[in-house]
């Protein structure tokens, strides 16, 4: 067993799971704890709204972001590479901005608009960042790749995607191990062009 | 990882509050704390959310100087206007930390509270580092030392702090507000974080139950005119061997004020004061005096087997920095 598999088992099966949330008093907090019976455990009630829409879950509360997209809801099309922050695989969008899904946990990311690469597409158009890592070849296994797109068209929306420098250096976040970084800066310096930014 | 409650805070009284007992830690951006938690480095019983108090991650800027809130996130300081231009040496700091996802979610108030990246620290099954398990030795001392101090270590520790804009702070005389449920109170930025001493666990002054709430940085004519330069082995994402942050204030082209603190050096940012005072009054186009200038400080370094070389990169780094802020780089 890989000691990503040790690592994913243990957060998602946890025993001794006492989870709970709660609102610290007088000041309302949207989170809530919903007791689901057996041997004192407690899971949480998240509300998450992905790509547009809103998912009720009963989750542990140590489940992280990526965990839950992958595990919960079958969006596996964000990657679970690293999970300590290093990768840049888990890459998603919450609030418009680039961020790591490894490093978030479910229940904080309540109430806010996450994206991930399944809401890029205009159902069957896709968006043109993932037309230029097409074009220009900017991928070999694929396994970092979608976390390279989100955070390729956060960089360009950023405007940090004008030079090539620039382009190396705001998205020296996201790894490859292929080292398709030749054709990833092309493709997002074009993606750029294309968005006439 | 051992279960936790988590609540979430909406005003600070409430944090106070909810930290002020054991077991309680505060979650900002995550980008540290889940670390630690998913390595076993800590276990809290309580998580306390903070991210949802309104005004905390504010950026203020007045001629006497600059207040950035607790909760501000390191992209959104380093892409201040005011910041770059009144205060570039925090700006480069920042923008040479991290990646930008980490520094869209990492906190201002967490940065100052990120622990080592010693590997020994950091292992995924745990080494004797008295850090991480008071009492268990340092893995280090027998061990891997390229990347240790050379200043201010101790038997017991020989850890630095990652921590680039921290130096930037420290070189500006920054000052951390903290409060406490028994009120609050400003800590000098070169006081804030500790020296190992026969304690490495504790790294900064924060008692418990207190939090960060805002670092205020004074406006000078040295800030405007300071710079940061970090030395690593990749181009991008990835810590500093060494670093220097300088702020630099000319009179004709004589050095009348300057700031030096250094990175990658000690187990906090260390500044030069030695150096700056010698500093004062040689010619910025002088590199033979400015050379001499830093050399004199180095009485107190004491390298181990394999971190000479930092000592050597450092003053190079010094060098090159007071030229580029001294714009004849």
């Amino acid at each position: 067993m890989s000691p990503i598999e040790i690592t994913r088992r243990a957060l998602l099966e946890g025993t001794a799971a006492t989870a709970m949330i709660t609102a610290l008093p007088d000041h309302g907090a949207s989170a809530q704890q919903t007791p689901t019976g057996g041997a004192g455990e407690s899971e949480l009630m998240v509300r998450l709204q992905i790509n547009g829409k809103t998912h009720s879950l009963d989750l542990d509360i140590r489940s992280t972001l990526v965990d839950t997209l992958r595990e919960r809801l079958g969006l596996t099309g964000t990657k679970k590479g690293c999970d300590r922050g290093e990768c840049g695989a888990c890459t998603v969008h919450i609030e418009g901005r680039r961020v790591l899904a490894c490093m978030t946990l479910a229940a904080a990311a309540e109430g806010k608009e996450i994206t991930t690469i399944e809401g890029l597409a205009d159902g069957d158009t896709l968006h043109p960042v993932q037309s230029a890592f097409i074009g220009h070849d900017a991928f070999q296994c694929g396994f970092c790749t979608s976390g390279q797109i989100m955070s390729a068209v956060a960089c360009i929306r950023e405007g940090h995607a004008g030079t090539e420098a620039d382009i190396r250096e705001f998205m020296s976040g996201n790894l490859c191990r292929c080292s398709a970084y030749p054709q990833i800066v092309a493709a997002v310096k074009s993606a750029a062009q294309i968005q006439g930014i | 990882m051992q279960s936790f409650t988590y609540a979430r805070a909406s005003a600070l009284p409430d944090v106070l509050a909810a930290i002020s007992q054991p077991g309680g830690i505060i979650l900002a951006g995550g980008t540290e704390l889940l670390n630690w938690m998913k390595e076993g480095i800590v276990a809290p019983e309580r998580l306390v959310d903070i991210n949802g108090i309104s005004g905390l991650d504010r950026i203020e800027t007045a001629d006497r100087g600059l207040r950035i809130g607790a909760l501000a996130r390191m992209s959104d300081v380093a892409g201040h206007e005011a910041v770059a231009r009144d205060y570039p040496v925090i700006a480069e700091a920042l923008l040479k930390s991290a990646s930008q996802q980490i520094r869209n979610m990492a906190s201002m108030g967490g940065n100052l509270m990120q622990r080592t990246r010693c590997p020994y620290f950091r292992a995924e099954i745990e080494l004797p580092c008295n850090k991480r398990r008071p009492g268990s030795g340092c893995s280090a001392l027998a061990g891997e030392d390229r990347g240790m101090a050379i200043f201010g270590w101790s038997e017991a520790c020989l850890a630095t702090h990652p921590s680039d804009v921290a130096v930037a702070l420290a070189a500006l005389d920054a000052v951390v507000q903290v409060a406490s449920s028994h009120g609050a109170r400003d800590i000098p930025f070169l006081d804030f974080h500790r020296l190992p001493d026969d304690a490495p666990e504790r790294e900064t002054v924060l008692e418990p139950g207190e939090v960060i709430t805002a670092i205020e940085v004074p406006a000078s004519p040295a800030a405007r005119r300071s710079h940061y330069l970090k030395i690593r082995e990749r181009a991008s994402y990835e810590f500093a061997l060494v670093s220097a942050a300088v702020g630099l204030e000319l009179e004709g082209s004589e050095i009348s004020d300057v700031r030096i603190a250094l990175g990658g050096m000690a187990a906090k940012p260390w500044r030069l004061s030695a150096a700056e005072q010698a500093l004062h009054g040689i010619a910025i186009s002088d590199a033979a005096a400015l050379r001499r200038a830093v050399d004199g400080a180095f009485g107190d370094a004491r390298p181990r087997r394999h971190n000479g070389f930092k000592v050597e990169l450092v003053k190079r780094a010094i060098v090159r920095a007071l030229q580029t802020a001294g714009d004849i780089a």
